[in-house]
């Protein structure tokens, strides 16, 4: 990786830094997780201002709505650490931007392009994802949920879990199973589903923090034309596979964790347990010490990935390790803060002397979320020895056709 | 070099080969951060620290360390145009060495440490590098001052200590009275040493986890139980798994660390003290869990795993156990 910047990165910098300070009054307020699904005038306003100039949405095609710029890794580096220093928003997060799109420019056609990409980055479509079912999760390729041909529709049936941001979206992305004949992978089609078909219930599912972040989504007889299939019937299982692998890698980022260590170092040096800081506890700081060796590892790995797939080089069993380090550093990151909280760590639900408005503790339980979620940790390391160390599959039990 | 020369090197008394070690000398790596002008190839840090994660993955007995890395960057950065001129062409040719006391710098065993006196040594260091075959010590007495004492110095006793790791060999120096023939002072040149040598460790205990992790997967392929290799069992998937997860960021994090040496020197020690210390817990972890996957034929010394095991065990120590490593980031942060 290259990371010496030159002159007209420096003056990339300034324009930026020089945007920002002029226009920060113009940005909504919160952080990435609010913004999903989230309608709000301001942020929509914000999101166009930042495409225009190319701040957001800037590898994406021109003639799609994006800023068209080629990628560049300095600049997404830029990107992150200026936005990060100013505080600012750096824009729309969420399943459309970040994963929608990027299947759609590598498996779309040029209609759904044209229809889907532009009303996405800009925030006037919400998608959420329906990949999951009860039976799915691991074994996604077990998903059940039929989409029937009638005429030039398909008519659905079944039911999908843990969807992410359903009760707000207009849109659906869905792997669903159209082809009965052709076998547990061959079966399946990529389809995007207008969520306020008639016969589509969203309800909400309740999770350990005490939030609703999921929802499950239930499907009866709802109607959508075939042509909404992205790519060919049948090839659902190699498209959703690309998805996949952009949601992998926007689930642990490496801004998230480096924010949560400085929040963490912040909390340790105002928390006291007989009148020493948490930060001079030599076992606390110990951890935190562990913790940060790690968040910069994480940081250069990143950076790496990022050099690797910009050059489309395949980086081996490297590029299949950051789910699962970043997903449990994140976890341990929110343990340690509860520790050096001590008692006051597990207070929740606006208890007197609550720190953070009890942050920790929901990133503590979500991050765990997280660590099953997109891939339990379990399968990520059947991966990983498998397709990245090449290690012998285990016998597989007779199959057994859906 | 293959396994089976490095460990008949391993029961000589100094653990070195002339010839090996002049051959890396034809090759350009012993000199390889000696400044062009005194014959050697002019490279940075993330150059050697490539070659000693090569020269770990081999388990190879060389002076790299000591001789190569930490005595090149000393005298390059602060030493007299004699001492260079002594010293450099000699080290890049591969027919001298230099060891590297330094222990005392990152901590203190009871008894330890070097004093100057009217402008002479007394006192003790434990875990010279390179004692085997140097030719004279850089002996570091704090973060800015570094004295040169030849090996035959009067008052200078050298003593072998035997550690874990026969690919390496260190020493326990005394020093009574001892008239350094040089001193090496200011540019940070301590400092840098010591930081040079926490990256080139790191580069080799991450030379020591890739050889590891690559037996054990290779192991794993082979071995059969149950009727069928070990490595088709979830179980074994997942300790190799781990290792991997574990092996490659931290391979990011020695390269910048590296880098920043050569490159960004207010991050280099904050940067090297957390490499090292890191690149030593994945490694203690990872030659262990590598031993595991291997049963028992990993426990036995005619199988080469337990060599790596070694260094690594001797690397997490050196110039500063993770420990030691984490809480000096934590003071170089103001924390």
């Amino acid at each position: 990786m290259d990371l010496s910047y030159g002159p007209e990165y420096d003056a990339f910098r300034r324009e930026l830094r020089a945007f920002l300070e002029r226009n920060r009054e113009r940005a909504p307020r919160g952080g990435v997780v609010a913004a999903a699904g989230s309608r709000d005038p301001a942020l929509l306003a914000w999101q166009r201002l930042l495409i225009e100039h190319g701040y957001a949405a800037r590898t994406v095609p021109k003639q799609y709505g994006g800023f068209g710029a080629e990628p560049d890794l300095l600049v997404r580096i830029i990107l992150d650490e200026e936005f990060a220093r100013a505080g600012v928003s750096p824009g729309l997060a969420g399943q459309g931007p970040q994963m929608l799109v990027p299947t759609l420019l590598e498996h779309g056609s040029e209609a759904q392009r044209e229809r889907w990409i532009g009303p996405t980055i800009r925030g006037e479509v919400v998608w959420c994802q329906g990949y999951s079912e009860p039976g799915a999760g691991s074994d996604l390729a077990n998903v059940q949920t039929r989409a029937v041909e009638d005429g030039a529709d398909f008519v659905i049936n079944g039911q999908k879990i843990w969807t992410t941001t359903a009760h707000l979206a207009d849109m659906m992305f869905g792997l669903v199973r159209t082809e009965p004949g052709a076998g547990k992978h061959g079966g399946l089609s990529y389809l995007l589903i207008p969520m306020h078909t008639p016969g589509i219930e969203v309800r909400p599912l309740g999770t350990m923090t005490g939030h609703a972040e999921f929802n499950q989504v239930f499907f009866t007889d709802a109607r959508v034309p075939q042509s909404n299939v992205v790519g060919r019937r049948g090839e659902g299982w190699k498209i959703a596979n690309t998805t996949l692998k952009h949601e992998r890698n926007a689930l642990a980022t490496v801004g998230q964790l480096e924010a949560a260590l400085a929040r963490l170092v912040e909390l340790m040096r105002q928390e006291t347990r007989d009148g020493r800081r948490a930060l001079d506890d030599p076992a606390l700081r110990d951890r935190l010490l562990r913790l940060q060796a790690r968040v910069l590892a994480m940081k250069y790995h990143g950076l790496r990935m990022l050099t690797a797939s910009l050059r489309k080089e395949s980086p081996g069993a490297a590029g299949l390790v950051t789910k699962l380090a970043g997903c449990e550093l994140a976890h341990q990151i929110a343990e340690l803060a509860i520790d050096a909280m001590g008692e006051l760590g597990v207070l929740y639900g606006g208890a007197r002397h609550e720190r953070a408005g009890g942050l920790w503790q929901l990133q503590y339980m979500f991050s765990l979320g997280l660590i099953i979620g997109g891939g339990t940790a379990q399968i990520q390391k059947n991966i990983i020895a498998e397709r990245g160390l090449g290690m012998p599959r285990e016998p597989r039990a007779a199959r057994i056709e859906p | 070099m293959p396994i089976a020369r490095a460990r008949e090197l391993m029961a000589t008394e100094t653990g070195h080969d002339p010839k090996v070690w002049r051959a890396l000398a034809e090759l350009g790596v012993a000199g390889m951060l000696v400044p062009e002008a005194h014959g050697g190839g002019g490279q940075r840090l993330l150059d050697a620290a490539v070659a000693a994660q090569a020269l770990a993955h081999a388990a190879a007995p060389t002076p790299f360390l000591g001789t190569s890395v930490m005595a090149v960057v000393a005298l390059a950065a602060a030493g007299a145009e004699a001492q260079q001129r002594e010293w450099l062409p000699r080290i890049a040719a591969g027919s001298a060495c230099l060891g590297v006391a330094a222990t005392e710098l990152a901590s203190r065993r009871a008894g330890a440490g070097v004093e100057e006196r009217g402008g002479r040594l007394a006192g003790t260091s434990l875990f010279a590098l390179e004692a085997g075959v140097a030719d004279a010590f850089l002996v570091a007495l704090d973060a800015d001052r570094v004295a040169l004492v030849p090996r035959g110095a009067r008052g200078l006793g050298v003593t072998l200590l035997p550690t874990i790791d026969r690919t390496r060999r260190v020493a326990e120096l005394r020093l009574d009275g001892v008239s350094p023939t040089a001193w090496i002072e200011g540019a940070g040149a301590a400092r840098r040493m010591l930081d040079a040598g926490r990256v080139a460790l790191a580069a080799d205990l991450l030379g020591c986890c890739e050889r590891a992790l690559a037996m054990a997967v290779d192991y794993a392929g082979q071995r059969q139980q149950f009727g069928r290799p070990i490595g088709s069992f979830q179980a074994v998937k997942h300790l190799c798994a781990e290792m991997v997860a574990e092996l490659e960021p931290a391979r990011s994090l020695v390269w910048y660390a590296a880098h920043a040496f050569d490159e960004r020197p207010d991050e280099a020690p904050l940067l090297a003290a957390h490499a090292k210390a890191h690149l030593a817990e994945i490694g203690t972890r990872i030659v262990r869990t590598a031993t595991e996957v291997h049963g028992g034929i990993g426990f036995t010394d005619e199988h080469d795993l337990h060599l790596w095991f070694k260094r690594v065990g001797l690397g997490r120590q050196l110039l500063g156990g993770p420990d030691v490593l984490r809480e000096e980031a934590a003071r170089l942060q103001g924390w």
